[in-house]
């Protein structure tokens, strides 16, 4: 394997860069089709250069690009100045309280009407735009694939994202008949609404598709660390090659592999080791996409329905039994 | 190994503080990430000062490995156990002979009371409420009997309410019952009250109307929950179960929303109470009783109890108070779980004065008060299908008639 390092006398390429390459600029490879649309001349950023590559462009932004940051800037908008209005235009006041401030989507009573722009239509709207500014970017990510002859797997990984994004905003909603389902935008807001949902619907942590969803959540983290991990340690051997290695295995792949057998019996392999981690990534959003899907409108308590399929453990009781007052009092909900 | 454990934040900072002075020496811009390292140490500090240090009690209240457990801080409960210090009661007094209607003029209420009984809690009442005013508090200086002065008459109402729940809500309040300092304190003013939030206005003209959500809720831990889940709940009677008892969809529209709100009221009672939620559920099944502790019985009762005792003692003092007094949208200050509570799980741990006058107790014969006392809303407010509209209810709302609400709740 040639020595780029002893031969140009340039040190290992990491996080946290000690020497940046300055020279010409790298144009790109010359495509079929789509590359009239670059914009700028390249230039060189050292904050950059510290944790990537130093190159700054050059840029596409194409016509589904623009239009998707105009419908983005919309939406940012909408929601901005509903959060703004709501704290009586008082910047001080917006800063303070941001985390806090929301745009609510229209009251459960509304159903799927179109309601006045004050009582939840702003909300429709900015969830429109911002919709669409998503479909559109991610048109954008697989045209840019395609023009650069690549596989469209970054597509279809930003896709299964969007599966959740439109579960949770859009398609459960309707099958509930209710856009006071969906979330509503802001910080605080929309985690608030993560914890009245799964009250609502008896604990989510019942909800199988939820729990493959943390799997594959928490799994991700850890293929990351793990494959990270392992080819920074391989990195003096030249093992971040990862692509070379695939199909021309050195010393670097043959210590990660056996270092992995050591551990824990088994090692992916170089090439393999990427469809754990993209399988993991989509199969996170994609599970939990199906599982927020079924909540309310196929399954009203995930906890009972735990129960009724035998899988929520039952526990010894501890005080003696307590008869829910609320029948006796008229109280039926 | 501890003290490497302990030593540990020490080091990391000098470690960045060692990074601050090599960078200055070496590359400019290893100079500007020791500054940030300065800074984000900085940052780590003041994050670790919030931080809930050990030890901390562990009470288990439910099966092991539930993790149904309550934590106390004993710090802190030491530093709240001051405010819920009970005042000891004024000694016995030998009785006048006469009852108090027949010794002072003006008497309503405490008829009955032997005279020098009646002085010893018009002192101790003095003493609970406003120490430093005394009788002037209420009483007029040139002719204490009369009810020229509006807290005399709050006061009257306050001793009846004290007297009703010791009647008719020992099934909360228990065998120790109330007397006037459970709430007071000490001062004029309770603590904890609260009043309705001003109805969403054209403040903002066309853009979105608030929900009464979404800004630091501090009656909810600071979540973006509604500020005011107390209208809905502790004066309506707005539905507030929100979890299906059924595992498949069997009607229960109950929205997400809806759930905020019951949310929110939730928090209220774990913080006025300085408990979590699992002192009374199994926070895996918040609906289900056969999982809850015995204290959500007491807990379920006290909404009905603070629901009654606002509709029927404290919004008929409505006009009593003067203006300055009252809410934003001039409706009189009510009560919710922390004016007696104040942070502690029973109000000053369980212990009560109640024994030391008895007539504070009430009795059987203390007339049962007419629950529905505000013009008959009681069937009205359980009529309203959204937390929403009980939001909206402004104080002449909340007298008129049940189809005004309903109209509410479905414009929006």
């Amino acid at each position: 394997m040639f020595d780029y390092r002893t031969n140009f006398g340039v040190e290992y390429q990491n996080i946290f860069n000690r020497i940046q390459i300055r020279g010409p600029a790298d144009e790109g490879a010359p495509l079929k089709w789509g590359q009239e649309n670059r914009r700028g001349k390249p230039r060189f950023s050292f904050l950059f250069g510290l944790i990537g590559a130093a190159q700054v462009g050059p840029f596409y932004l194409g016509a589904t690009g623009l239009a998707s940051i105009v419908c983005g800037f919309i939406a940012f908008e909408i929601i901005g100045l509903n959060m703004l209005a709501s704290v009586g235009w008082d910047p001080i006041q917006f800063i303070r309280q941001l985390p806090w401030l929301g745009l609510e989507p229209p009251a459960p009573a509304w159903g799927l009407h179109i309601p006045p722009l004050a009582e939840g239509g702003w909300w429709l709207m900015a969830g429109f735009f911002l919709t669409t500014a998503i479909l559109l970017w991610w048109v954008r990510v697989y045209r840019r694939a395609r023009a650069l002859g690549l596989g469209t797997h970054v597509a279809w990984a930003f896709a299964s994202a969007i599966w959740l994004y439109l579960v949770d905003g859009f398609i459960r909603p309707v099958l509930m008949g209710s856009w006071g389902e969906a979330v509503p935008f802001g910080i605080f807001p929309h985690l608030d609404w993560t914890a009245s949902l799964s009250i609502r619907y008896g604990n989510l942590f019942y909800d199988p598709f939820h729990m493959l969803s943390i799997v594959f959540l928490y799994g991700s983290t850890l293929l990351f660390a793990m494959h990270g991990g392992t080819i920074l340690a391989v990195g003096r051997y030249w093992g971040e090659r990862e692509v070379e290695m695939s199909i021309d295995r050195s010393t670097a792949a043959e210590r990660a592999g056996l270092f992995w057998r050591w551990v824990m019996g088994f090692n992916a392999s170089y090439e393999s080791i990427h469809r754990w981690a993209y399988w993991f990534a989509i199969l996170c959003t994609l599970t939990g996409g199906i599982g927020i899907l079924l909540t309310g409108t196929v399954v009203d308590n995930w906890y009972l329905w735990g129960v009724k399929h035998g899988f929520a453990p039952m526990y010894p009781p501890v005080y003696p039994p307590i008869p829910d007052p609320g029948p006796l009092r008229g109280v039926l909900r | 190994m501890i003290g490497d454990i302990l030593v540990a934040p020490f080091r990391l900072v000098g470690l960045l503080l060692s990074g601050v002075f090599k960078g200055i020496y070496g590359h400019p811009w290893r100079t500007a990430f020791s500054i940030g390292g300065c800074v984000g140490g900085v940052l780590l500090v003041l994050l670790a000062m919030t931080f809930n240090f050990f030890p901390v009690v562990s009470i288990q209240r439910g099966f092991r490995g539930v993790g149904m457990l309550v934590q106390y801080n004993p710090r802190s409960v030491a530093r709240e156990a001051g405010y819920q210090q009970i005042i000891a009661a004024y000694p016995p007094v030998q009785p006048a002979g006469v009852p108090a209607e027949i010794a002072y003029k003006n008497i309503q209420v405490l008829k009955g009371v032997d005279a020098n009984e009646f002085l010893r809690l018009m002192a101790t009442m003095a003493n609970w409420l406003q120490p430093s005013v005394g009788c002037a508090f209420c009483h007029s200086a040139v002719n204490m009997a009369e009810d020229r002065v509006y807290t005399k008459t709050v006061a009257r109402k306050m001793i009846e309410m004290t007297r009703y729940i010791n009647t008719n809500w020992r099934a909360h309040v228990g065998a120790g019952g109330v007397v006037c300092n459970t709430c007071h304190r000490g001062a004029a003013v309770p603590g904890s009250i609260w009043f309705m939030t001003p109805p969403p206005g054209g403040r903002h003209n066309f853009a979105q109307t608030q929900s009464g959500e979404n800004s630091p809720s501090t009656v909810a831990g600071l979540t973006a929950l509604p500020n005011d889940p107390f209208t809905p709940f502790l004066l309506n009677a707005a539905p507030i179960r929100d979890q299906g008892t059924t595992a498949l969809p069997d009607g229960n529209r109950m929205s997400t929303e809806q759930t905020n709100w019951t949310y929110s009221l939730m928090i209220h009672f774990a913080q006025s109470l300085g408990v979590s939620c699992n002192y009374c559920h199994n926070t895996r099944a918040f609906g289900e009783w056969d999982q809850s502790t015995p204290k959500r019985l007491v807990a379920w009762t006290a909404i009905e109890m603070v629901r009654d005792i606002n509709r029927g003692y404290m919004v008929p003092l409505t006009d009593v108070f003067p203006v300055a007094s009252r809410g934003p949208i001039g409706d009189v200050p009510k009560i919710n779980c922390g004016t007696c509570h104040a942070g502690a799980y029973k109000p000053f741990y369980g212990a009560s004065t109640l024994a030391a006058y008895p007539e504070l107790e009430g009795s059987p014969d203390t007339p049962a008060h007419e629950r529905v006392s505000v013009g008959g809303q009681r069937q009205a407010a359980i009529g309203q299908p959204s937390p929403h509209a009980a939001i909206d209810a402004t104080p002449a709302a909340a007298t008129s008639t049940a189809a005004g609400n309903t109209a509410v709740a479905d414009t929006r």
